[in-house]
């Protein structure tokens, strides 16, 4: 659900496997044409030619063993309130960015399955999508509404064999919380700023910013008992190397300088409500949330 | 008697005051653009909206063409100032020079280039510039002054009653610090917001109760601002959050000015606005954590100009 760039890498390479068949929904009419008419077609870190069966139409869809979910957070809800006639015995997994995702799925779906990706890409046009980065995916269960362990290895396993690593762990909100607490401590510091990562990066002022943004994260995750599999810290350090991400901008800011909507309400403003439920006090990420939002009406 | 009038800076704010003042003053004009300073001498000055009124104006970019005055206004933006107060290093012998800059520090910086006696003045008046020679008057909110360190109380009373027999609105504190704060506070949180999100001052800026509401943020900055006033031994001024909910309610939305420079990557006036505020706070002690990141997030909105 959802075949946009992250969508796509899924479709196209589990398509490549004998005993799957891929169907893929998304809104896009023209992508849908193209990707039936002609396959859907990734370049770049892989060539690859998937034969799936894309659709504008829900009632369309035939019953599913799982579902890959890579909407945009936003549309998380529209998406599987449209389609879980067709996972109605299925697990479902969210690849997407940010917290929160999971409850939305589990509204509509019993078996959901927590997780977390790292390969990027961007469609070209309709069809046709960049593969940008290769990078692994984690799945597991989602606690208050689990799939089974063997049906997530199962889907891991698919990915792996059609050239997505995925590993099939326990407790997948490690990878999650490392994700989310690094996109929400840089991408709205982009997006406010204009400033590529690695100019954010060198500044010092904003430099704290980000780890004030990193800190209040942590504290979100840790109140849940969730260890960290890495450090956003070092990892926001890595990736401002100039042979690494020094001149990237961040999504979001991708989003503002084409006035899209942003993923805000499932970073900074996810690790909010985290963060209130818990009783964990999140001020800043409060104030990003308010100010990018902000920046969203005054398009209107 | 104030018979004499220079306005240094004939930007928005000092073309109200040139047009206003040339009504009851013999009144001067530096200007930083020669061509600026033709056209004023050619055209005068034309003042719509709350006024209408046509000034003639002896205008001049050479500091060294400037008549000795009564009164100076300097009205050039922050970033300017240092500039231009060296720029009047050793003339105006019989002036009292009044500040009109947004923040903190512009007497301190007057200071450094002359010894004459000082006034601090904050507007809140507004105008929309149509041209060099056309200001458009658009609120007609006051401008308070106040003496600064040794200057005489009644020099800021004869000031005020001048500004208000010239059709604008004024008044004389004896303390301006309070205002000067309040405003400060406004400031730096309303145009730092502005400057950020795009948005013109408008009804964001008041809604708290929508669960992520701009408001909350709004009021969160200047309870911080407040407490760094209060550490810093001000008395309690008009309530910035009262002043920005009564302009969000007046219908019409205005642009701020760090807005208006962020679209046109200008240099802003965050130092002597955000940055004021911040040091004050480090200097007090006081944790401003949202201030001390909208600071670090406009100066870092500057630094992708280029």
């Amino acid at each position: 659900m959802g075949c946009g760039a992250v969508g796509s890498l899924f479709a196209a390479n589990l398509a490549q496997l004998e005993d799957v068949e891929v169907w893929a929904y998304d809104l896009s009419q023209p992508h849908v044409d193209a990707i039936n008419a002609k396959g859907l077609m990734l370049t770049g870190a892989g060539e690859v030619a998937g034969q799936v069966r894309a659709t504008t139409d829900p009632a369309a869809l035939p019953a599913c063993d799982f579902g890959i979910v890579a909407t945009k957070a936003m549309h998380t809800e529209n998406a599987i309130a449209a389609t879980a006639h067709a996972f109605s015995d299925a697990a479902v997994a969210s690849v997407q960015n940010g917290v929160g995702n999971e409850e939305v799925l589990a509204r509509h779906v019993t078996r959901v399955i927590r997780g977390t990706t790292f390969p990027a890409g961007k469609i070209l046009e309709p069809g046709v999508v960049q593969w940008d980065v290769k990078g692994d995916t984690t799945l597991g269960p989602f606690e208050p509404s689990p799939a089974p362990t063997d049906e997530i290895e199962r889907l891991a396993d698919a990915c792996t064999r059609s050239g997505m690593p995925a590993a099939a762990v326990a407790d997948a909100r490690p990878a999650q919380w490392r994700k989310v607490i690094f996109n929400a401590a840089t991408n709205p510091v982009g997006a406010l700023t204009g400033l590529t990562h690695g100019r954010v990066c060198e500044r010092p002022d904003l430099r704290a910013l980000v780890s004030t943004l990193v800190g209040e994260g942590k504290v979100v995750a840790a109140a849940q008992g969730i260890t960290l599999d890495a450090d956003p810290e070092e990892l926001i350090d890595h990736a401002a190397k100039p042979e690494v991400a020094y001149d990237h901008k961040a999504s979001m800011l991708q989003d503002v300088e084409a006035r899209r909507q942003t993923e805000i309400d499932f970073l900074n403003g996810g690790i909010g409500r985290f963060g209130r439920e818990l009783g964990v006090p999140t001020p800043l990420n409060d104030a990003v949330t308010q100010l990018v939002k902000a920046l969203e009406d005054s398009w209107h | 008697m104030i018979e004499s009038v220079c306005v240094v800076g004939a930007g928005t704010i000092g073309s109200l005051f040139a047009g206003h003042l040339a009504q009851v003053a013999d009144l001067s004009v530096l200007t930083r653009r020669k061509e600026h300073a033709d056209a004023l001498c050619e055209h005068g000055l034309r003042i719509s909206g709350r006024s209408e009124l046509h000034a003639r104006v002896s205008a001049t970019n050479d500091p060294r063409e400037l008549p000795d005055v009564d009164l100076a206004i300097v009205a050039c933006k922050g970033t300017d100032l240092d500039d231009v107060a060296s720029s009047l290093s050793g003339r105006l012998p019989g002036a009292t020079v009044m500040t009109v800059q947004n923040g903190l520090g512009a007497e301190e910086i007057v200071q450094r280039h002359g010894d004459w006696p000082l006034l601090s003045a904050i507007t809140f008046m507004s105008g929309t510039r149509h041209s060099d020679t056309e200001v458009e008057y658009v609120l007609d909110t006051p401008t308070w002054l106040g003496p600064y360190e040794a200057a005489p109380c009644e020099r800021a009373e004869e000031v005020a009653a001048l500004i208000v027999s010239s059709g604008l609105k004024a008044e004389a504190f004896a303390d301006l610090r309070p205002a000067q704060w309040s405003k400060l506070i406004f400031n730096a949180t309303v145009n730092g917001v502005a400057a950020l999100t795009g948005l013109p001052h408008d009804r964001h800026f008041a809604a708290e109760n929508e669960g992520d509401g701009l408001g909350r943020l709004v009021r969160r900055l200047m309870d911080e601002g407040k407490a760094v006033a209060a550490a810093a031994g001000i008395p309690p001024g008009e309530d910035p959050w009262e002043m920005n909910v009564h302009a969000t309610q007046r219908g019409s939305t205005h642009r701020p000015s760090m807005l208006e420079d962020v679209e046109a990557h200008r240099p802003t006036e965050v130092e002597s606005i955000n940055g004021a505020l911040v040091r004050e706070a480090e200097r007090t002690g006081v944790p401003v954590l949202l201030q001390r990141a909208l600071y670090a997030l406009v100066r870092g909105k500057e630094a992708s100009y280029s």
